[in-house]
């Protein structure tokens, strides 16, 4: 019994030193941030990416396309609604690179000191998404301000709530939604799930989503667009490949895959 | 260990000391030990009791004071709150109604399979209430197994209605007051039932004369157990009910969604939450406090 209890006391003084060793390794070794791509030999080990749950497919995909081009580099993605990315950010969650579906959820995070220079790699505009059986008989936009038609949205906080208010704004309709989601991903999971009759989602999400939904085309004139910052983070304790990261997504190969999933570049 | 002195208590001899009652119900509490705990036990303890406590003194340190009350009435607190505490309520009301005979079955009777019935109820226990909104989704929405004859039959969709929230809310609580009630069933005497029947009484006179009084303190702590899951519930009730106020957005959704908007109101909001919860545990000191086993 003692024993036992001597040996978890050890294990975990040990994890907690072994914790403080690989903090001061990481803030040692990255005391060159502007590297970028060029330093190939700097573009190495571990990094953490927050993306805006709009990218999940598109990022996946990057980030495999990365540690393929970069062998030794492991990319961890962590998707979800960019305000609460843009939250977990400034209350110092450990990351290096943020995605952001807005350009206010990035300028929270530039003003709270945790990254410089963002730079804006795509746009992205709205659609409604239906169950394939349409059960509410959506045909347009203007639908989904009737009051039997059940819409799900995203916060207002969140992108692609805040740009589908702009939709409705243009379009001067007031929609009453029975559900305000998290993120945009959750709005698409009730359209699969045939629990609302329509989402508004980005096209993205629609041409993502595949069969399981329909989509609905917004018309340009009331359409609302939002623009994707990137931007490595100041307290990324992997800058050279935080920052290589960053020029992938920039660079043409990075606009090819946004491009399949339906981006517009800026 | 070693370090406690043998037990005092039950050794037999007669003593010929006057216990005053204060230490009479300390004995009772700490089983008669020694009043000092050796360096390897209270060192841990300390640590626990600080991790613990830290994150509500940092709850309470950071908390905007001054416009407390400007921010709380600007907010959706009010909706928030009222919604969390009338829907915890019902949650509960329903948890008595269907969850207090189900503990006596599982108590009192010897049918086939009561231990599978067992795992089954208490499973939302350890359930993750995300899990459990998806099953309640998949179960009663509108494309759910039972949930599309609701639609079909009578019209009648649950997700996103406050219907769902209290569904949700019973779905994670209900566990708690019958694993309470049911370990009250088989703590208690069963002599009382037995001579209240031999006596002549019915089972339901037995149930509702001898057994429910029995049980009494257990029945509050698990109703009141319950109540608090249900006023806590975010995962269950996020997935089945989605959010939106007046309608679904409980107190904890809406700090976890003022959290990204105005952290000094969810700081608020989650005091609000954290007096709730020290005013349940005021109520329930006379069971928790003092360490009772029943």
């Amino acid at each position: 019994m003692r024993r036992t209890a001597t040996v978890a006391v050890v294990a975990l003084a040990a994890l907690g030193l072994a914790g403080c060793g690989s903090d001061d390794a990481g803030s040692g070794g990255s005391t060159s941030p502007s590297g970028s791509a060029s330093a190939s030999s700097d573009v190495t080990g571990q990094i953490t990416v927050l993306a805006a749950a709009s990218l999940t497919e598109s990022f996946t995909t990057l980030g495999k396309q990365f540690e393929a081009a970069h062998p030794g580099v492991k990319v961890t993605l962590s998707f979800g609604a960019s305000s609460a990315l843009a939250t977990q950010v400034t209350s110092g969650a450990p990351a290096d690179v943020f995605a952001s579906a807005s350009t206010k959820n990035m300028d929270t995070v530039v003003a709270a000191g945790a990254a410089t220079d963002p730079k804006t790699f795509a746009e992205n505009v709205m659609e409604i998404a239906v169950p394939p059986s349409n059960p509410g008989k959506v045909t347009g936009v203007d639908d989904l301000a009737r009051a039997d038609v059940k819409t799900a949205l995203c916060q207002e906080q969140v992108p692609c709530g805040a740009t589908a208010a702009k939709v409705f704004e243009n379009a001067e309709l007031t929609v009453e939604p029975v559900t305000l989601e998290p993120d945009v991903k959750s709005v698409l999971s009730k359209v699969t799930l045939g629990e609302v009759d329509a989402g508004v989602v980005y096209v993205t999400d629609v041409k993502a989503a595949g069969a399981d939904v329909e989509g609905i085309e917004i018309p340009t004139d009331v359409n609302a667009s939002t623009s994707y910052p990137i931007a490595a983070l100041s307290e990324s304790e992997n800058a050279a490949t935080a920052a290589a990261f960053v020029d992938y997504v920039l660079s043409a190969d990075g606009a090819k895959v946004l491009a399949a999933a339906g981006f517009r570049q800026p | 260990m070693s370090g406690t002195p043998p037990g005092r208590r039950g050794s037999g001899a007669p003593r010929p000391v006057t216990l005053g009652a204060r230490e009479r119900r300390r004995r009772a509490v700490t089983g008669g030990g020694s009043r000092t705990a050796p360096a390897p036990l209270l060192v841990p303890a300390l640590v626990a009791v600080a991790f613990l406590v830290v994150p509500l003194v940092g709850l309470v340190v950071r908390a905007p004071w001054t416009d407390a009350w400007d921010i709380l009435h600007g907010s959706q607190a009010a909706t928030a709150l009222r919604l969390s505490l009338w829907t915890s309520t019902l949650a509960t009301a329903i948890a008595l109604v269907v969850g207090v005979p189900l503990a006596w079955v599982l108590a009192r009777t010897d049918l086939p399979g009561l231990r599978v019935l067992r795992a089954l109820v208490t499973l939302p226990l350890v359930l993750p209430p995300v899990v459990g909104g998806v099953a309640l989704l998949l179960a009663f929405g509108r494309n759910g197994f039972l949930g599309r004859y609701l639609d079909q039959w009578f019209g009648i969709t649950i997700p996103f209605s406050s219907t769902a929230v209290v569904m949700a809310e019973t779905f994670v609580a209900m566990p708690f007051l019958v694993v309470t009630v049911e370990g009250a069933l088989r703590a208690a005497n069963r002599g009382y039932e037995d001579a209240a029947a031999t006596l002549g009484a019915g089972r339901m006179t037995v149930f509702r004369r001898v057994t429910l009084p029995m049980v009494t303190p257990s029945l509050a702590a698990g109703a009141v157990l319950c109540w608090a899951r249900a006023l806590g519930e975010f995962g269950a009730t996020i997935t089945f009910a989605g959010s939106f106020p007046g309608r679904t957005q409980t107190m904890p959704i809406a700090v976890y969604y003022a959290l990204e908007t105005d952290p000094d109101a969810a700081v608020l909001l989650s005091l609000v939450l954290l007096l709730v919860s020290v005013a349940i545990l005021v109520a329930l000191r006379d069971r928790w406090l003092r360490g009772s086993t029943v």
